[in-house]
């Protein structure tokens, strides 16, 4: 609400146009005022003592700005990276507030404790925004609401209880007065939020559930949206980076350091950690210099940074994954597996392995750091989580996290890539340039520094065994991932336990398999590892679910209806199951023929993912060896929903993203140095491999799921299932553009 | 060197090799258009040369001196650019938007030269890429815009 002691000065000065575009004027004009009211709300700058008394989710004015024209700020505690966030925020707000969806301008909140909705913390990620902050955020609308009528009641002078709301104003039946929410959004904001105020009845939903038209649209298809890379400052200057080549080598000579100084637009060349950089008056000019800086990189002494072995390859470390034995670590135990085997008929097994990958997003890494003559720092930075890069950009610097004003501006693709990974992110490079020349510094990595520095979904091998019985069905399972994870790399790893990121998906199946083990032998990764789109599941129920037809087919059974089977005693998801059969016109494994004569098969996949039940069936047939994906039905149970139009757009992303990763992803490293540094070398999906998407959404009424990765894991089991039964034969390795199928039949 | 960019001359001093895409974004401030790749791999970074769809990170200022050189900053003005415009937020096209820009002007460029285009003439003239998979959405755009 406007009234806010320190907003209400500024909202003044706030640009007439939707935050998500400053103003020129405002920007580059009204940078130490303008943001610094902004946080206030926060509570960064305040005593320690106040923050802690905050109640995240609770204080109607940490988040909600009424602007004299009825119009809403709201602020939101999730990043916009294109999963439609600050759409559901305005659904799920406006609905309980009683402001249309498309009133609201919205923007990602500052760091503060009042944004503190994911178990104590806050990040942009695992699928968890609107599950985890849906009833919080209901309440904190329908309290700014109840302010709202009190205000309204107070200067009317008429009793609260006559009053009731219109969208974007109160309304007193009796008199036909009515009040917009502008002009009481002053006094309203002065009122104590109420408690227990109460929530709109579902059936009565004007927006949840409906597919809103996202908010940001129209701007993303005018380049009017403006991302950190667009940002620019008065006095600013560009920053180019070549790194080492191998990671934890540093920057000794540099044999051309005259000529390089002497290129047009060259302003200084600056000695980072594991890099060198050069600033000047624009980007390209910096780019050329310090690409034609000629450097002499030295080892540094041991333990003082992670260093990339300068033996490492991919190729080896799978070797070494492969060749640990044992079962490792537990990390589920249902019945006894081992002892299940003794009455196994048949006994099944496999090892699967998948690749090292990297997040690709479009809009590569930057950021912009200024330092104020004050000693605060402020940073405009691509990033998943304001609070830990805050606090982390205040170590970097040497100052208190108060003094560090976090911007985060929408994400040009995210998919995982912008969590806090040491040598993978740019701005302590920004921060230090920006202190040695004191102006502010942009500084862009170009798309070979991202691919040399990005943080990789790792790779992994899983190996699994099954015992079958006398019918040919399951009746122990024993799997084994061999790996590391990005949980335990990035938030400490506990040697007695399991990172569930390295289990998930393999762990946790509803299949009424009655003994299983499923255990993990880490490995410690030399790569800066990260957290891609489904994390685990992006690989995990790859490893499963193909082991499932793998299972089915040696038992004799149809790997669709041995799929019902296990499922007979859990409701959801043999429902769920049928969904996507009857979606995709009934289940078929094939071979059969298309109607435009390519011989085709189908593979279906089940997955768990983030609280979502997913399945999907996959159509595909094979031209001159080359994998062709015609169609992918997928049938998806959040429990319940906030935007089905959303959801169509998330899964058909992840669609995309869970097939490019099928089809044609790997990072390959070879003497400490991935081999790809752009997308030439490191081919992500073409338009022309797109299949057709459909998707149905069911609403089991189950506790609401997550939509941004769920739509993912189902994907490449999906296909490589299908591919296996045109190519006769099991592909347990990814991509399969690496798999050799010429000789298989299209 | 003075350019035409949307109706409108800008002299800027800039080396001649210098690749469109940052005198546009650098000089000029027009930051609509983006950097993806560098290499003309993923077309991020698409302007119109004289009407033609033409990748800016990969072309010289210096050939571009005597054409005119339209942006998505102008896309508004344009009646094709607007129809295209249009059908993108019918179809709620962009996810991240990041790739969008370049798409737009991908689509705008299709529709000057082909208001009518087959499937197959979508295939071929819209090939940049999207990282958020948004293929399917596009191409429904497309034949939106060209039957408006």
């Amino acid at each position: 609400m406007n009234a806010i002691t320190p907003t209400s000065a500024i909202s003044a000065e706030l640009p007439e146009a939707a935050p998500l575009n400053l103003s020129r004027r405002g920007f580059v004009g009204g940078v130490g005022a303008l943001v610094l009211g902004i946080s206030l709300p926060g509570g960064s700058a305040r005593a320690q003592g106040a923050a802690a008394a905050i109640v995240p989710g609770t204080r109607v004015r940490a988040f909600l700005e009424i602007r004299p024209d009825s119009s809403v700020l709201f602020r939101s505690p999730f990043i916009e990276g294109g999963q439609g966030i600050f759409t559901a925020m305005a659904q799920i707000v406006g609905e309980e507030l009683d402001v249309e969806p498309s009133k609201f301008v919205v923007e990602g909140a500052p760091p503060g404790r009042d944004y503190l909705l994911i178990g104590g913390g806050r990040f942009t990620g695992g699928s968890m925004s609107v599950r985890r902050s849906y009833e919080t955020m209901r309440k904190l609308g329908a309290s700014a609401r109840q302010m709202l009528l009190q205000a309204a009641a107070t200067r009317l002078g008429v009793p609260v209880s006559s009053l009731s709301t219109q969208p974007g104003r109160v309304v007193h039946a009796a008199s036909g007065r009515a009040v917009a929410y502008g002009e009481i959004a002053e006094a309203a904001a002065g009122l104590p939020v109420p408690a227990n105020v109460p929530l709109r009845r579902p059936v009565d939903f004007r927006w949840i559930g409906k597919p809103v038209p996202r908010l940001d649209v129209r701007d993303k298809s005018t380049g009017k949206i403006r991302y950190a890379i667009d940002l620019k400052l008065e006095g600013m200057l560009h920053a180019a980076v070549q790194h080492a080549g191998r990671l934890g080598l540093e920057p000794s000579a540099f044999a051309n350091e005259a000529e390089v100084r002497a290129m047009p637009g060259v302003h200084s060349i600056h000695r980072l950690p594991g890099a060198v950089a050069v600033l000047a008056t624009s980007w390209w000019r910096a780019r050329r210099a310090v690409e034609t800086l000629q450097v002499t990189w030295t080892e540094t002494s041991p333990g003082s940074v992670r260093v990339m072995p300068a033996d490492f390859s991919s190729e080896a470390h799978m070797a070494k994954l492969k060749a640990m034995p044992g079962q490792g670590v537990a990390f589920e135990t249902v019945g006894d597996a081992a002892r299940a085997f003794d009455r196994a008929r048949t006994v099944v097994e496999a090892t699967y392995d998948a690749p090292y990958l990297a997040h690709a997003q479009l809009e590569p890494p930057s950021a912009l750091a200024h330092w104020s003559q004050d000693g605060t720092l402020e940073l405009w930075l691509p990033n998943q989580a304001p609070e830990m890069f805050q606090a982390d950009a205040a170590k970097v610097a040497g100052i208190a996290p108060e003094k560090v004003i976090i911007h985060s501006p929408p994400l040009g693709g995210f998919f995982g890539r912008h969590f806090l990974y040491q040598t993978a992110n740019p701005y302590p490079q920004a921060i230090a340039l920006a202190k040695a020349v004191g102006r502010p510094v942009k500084l862009i990595w170009s798309r070979e520094e991202e691919f040399l520095r990005d943080a990789l979904r790792p790779m992994s091998v899983a190996r699994f065994r099954a015992g079958l019985d006398a019918d040919g069905l399951p009746i122990a399972l024993q799997a084994v991932t061999v790996t590391e994870g990005p949980t335990g790399r990035w938030f400490g790893r506990q040697p007695d336990k399991v990172d569930s990121s390295t289990v998930e998906g393999i762990a946790g199946k509803v299949y009424a398999i009655p003994n299983r083990r499923v255990g993990q032998i880490h490995v410690d990764d030399p790569a800066i590892l990260g957290f891609w789109r489904s994390v685990g599941h992006s690989m995990n129920d790859f490893f499963y679910e193909t082991f499932f037809d793998e299972m089915a087919d040696v038992g004799r059974h149809d790997p669709y209806e041995l799929r019902l089977r296990l499922l007979a005693a859990s409701p959801r998801h043999k429902a769920l199951l049928e969904a996507v059969a009857d979606l995709a016109g009934g289940w078929r494994r094939g071979p059969f023929a298309a109607a435009d004569g390519s011989r085709r098969a189908r593979g279906v996949a089940m997955a768990s993912p983030f609280g979502s039940e997913v399945a999907t069936i996959a159509e595909v047939s094979l031209r001159d060896g080359e994998v062709i994906v015609h169609d992918v039905w997928v049938a998806i149970d959040p429990g319940s929903i906030v935007n089905p139009a959303v959801i169509e757009s998330q899964v058909n992303s992840a669609v995309a993203l869970g097939l490019s990763s099928a089809l044609l992803e790997e990072v390959v490293y070879e003497k400490g140095m991935p081999r790809a540094r752009n997308y030439d070398g490191y081919p992500i999906l073409s338009p022309d491999k797109m299949p057709k998407v459909h998707v149905r959404i069911v609403e089991s009424g189950a506790p609401m799921g997550g939509i941004g990765e769920p739509g993912l894991p189902g994907v490449p089991p999906a296909v490589a299932n299908a591919v296996s039964v045109l190519a006769g034969k099991r592909i347990r390795s990814l991509p399969l553009s690496k798999i050799d199928l010429k000789g298989s039949q299209g | 060197m003075e350019l035409s960019i949307n109706g409108s001359k800008h002299q800027v001093e800039v080396e001649p090799d210098t690749p469109l895409l940052w005198v546009l974004r650098d000089e000029l401030g027009l930051t609509g258009t983006k950097y993806g790749c560098g290499l003309a791999q993923c077309g991020a970074c698409t302007v119109l040369i004289d009407g033609q769809a033409t990748r800016s990170c990969v072309t010289p200022v210096e050939s571009v001196a005597a054409a005119q050189i339209t942006t998505i900053e102008a896309i508004a003005s344009d009646v094709v650019g607007q129809k295209v415009v249009e059908a993108w937020v019918t179809h709620q096209v962009p996810q991240c938007g990041y790739c969008q820009s370049g798409q737009v002007m991908a689509a705008t460029a299709l529709l000057k030269q082909s208001p009518q285009p087959s499937d197959a003439d979508i295939a071929s003239a819209m090939v940049n890429l999207c990282r958020c998979g948004t293929y399917n959405a596009i191409a429904a755009a497309v034949r939106h815009a060209a039957r408006a």
